[in-house]
């Protein structure tokens, strides 16, 4: 993933990058039938799928301002739930808490209408092999 | 809170995992992703998640992105639950935390194995498996917990 090309599936479901805040990108996703959950509300892998997005996208921006080219391998994800998401746009962005030269800890939260109240929060944890 | 599908069956009547799947995937965020039903068990639910080139991840050569992984664990984990409570019960996942062990390979559907091993009142505690033909080598672990929002579980 380039610093502004999102994969496949996140093209799919709809994800866009809305904004650039401090040099990390501000994912989006409108509302529709491809993330809804039961009637109303958001997937909640949706949203798991959109701030995972959001979260290697921070790590892109950050590996790219280093120089560095790297393949990411997920390990983990760890998404804590917090309300429920309803028809609406959610954002979703990635903060990098450490990225050394191995491994990088990525949290990530996932927003509507109000950014001081997020929906659900992640922990991503990202394998770096540097590319050959 | 990710919010579960609303009941489709009449209160009191036992919940079939087969039949609410098909209900369930026909719409909305699973449907999109073409989840289907496997199999079932006494506190085991089993969805299929068939591979597709537009549900490919950050890898790029065919690996599917671990995004549609954790809806299938979601859903397959969700079922397990009131397949074990026997009904529907309004419920919202409260966490999840998934482990990746392998790409899963291109081409190969994925079968989501959610198992729920232990009730209260509110919570329920879930875990399960992902893999893409053997389940002696799984491509994801997942643990997580639900919880009741409206009644409870026991």
């Amino acid at each position: 993933m380039s610093g502004l090309a999102l994969p496949p599936y996140a093209q799919a479901l709809g994800i866009e990058i809305d904004h650039d805040e401090a040099g990390e990108p501000v994912l989006r996703v409108d509302y529709s039938n491809r993330v809804a959950g039961r009637p109303g509300f958001l997937h909640g892998g949706a949203m798991s799928g959109l701030m995972e997005m959001a979260g290697f996208a921070a790590l892109q921006a950050e590996l790219d301002r280093r120089g560095e080219t790297m393949r990411l391998k997920p390990v983990n994800i760890q998404v804590e739930f917090m309300r429920g998401g309803t028809e609406q746009v959610t954002y979703a962005k990635g903060t990098v808490t450490r990225a050394g030269r191995r491994v990088a800890l990525v949290n990530a939260e996932a927003w509507q209408d109000d950014r001081a109240k997020p929906i659900a929060l992640a922990q991503i944890k990202v394998l770096l092999i540097p590319a050959e | 809170m990710s919010e579960t599908p609303p009941s489709i069956l009449p209160p009191g009547s036992r919940f079939d995992p087969g039949l609410a799947s098909r209900m369930m995937t026909r719409h909305g965020h699973g449907g999109w992703l073409g989840i289907r039903y496997h199999d079932h068990g006494e506190n085991w639910v089993e969805l299929s998640l068939p591979w597709r080139e537009d549900l490919v991840g950050i890898d790029g050569k065919g690996v599917l992105a671990s995004g549609p992984i954790i809806s299938l664990m979601d859903n397959a984990t969700s079922m397990s639950v009131w397949t074990m409570t026997g009904q529907f019960v309004p419920h919202a996942t409260l966490d999840l935390r998934v482990d990746y062990m392998r790409a899963a390979s291109p081409g190969q559907t994925v079968i989501g194995r959610g198992e729920c091993y232990k009730l209260t009142r509110t919570i329920s505690f879930i875990r399960g498996i992902a893999h893409d033909g053997d389940p002696a080598d799984p491509v994801a672990h997942v643990i997580g917990t639900f919880m009741a929002t409206h009644g409870s579980y026991l």
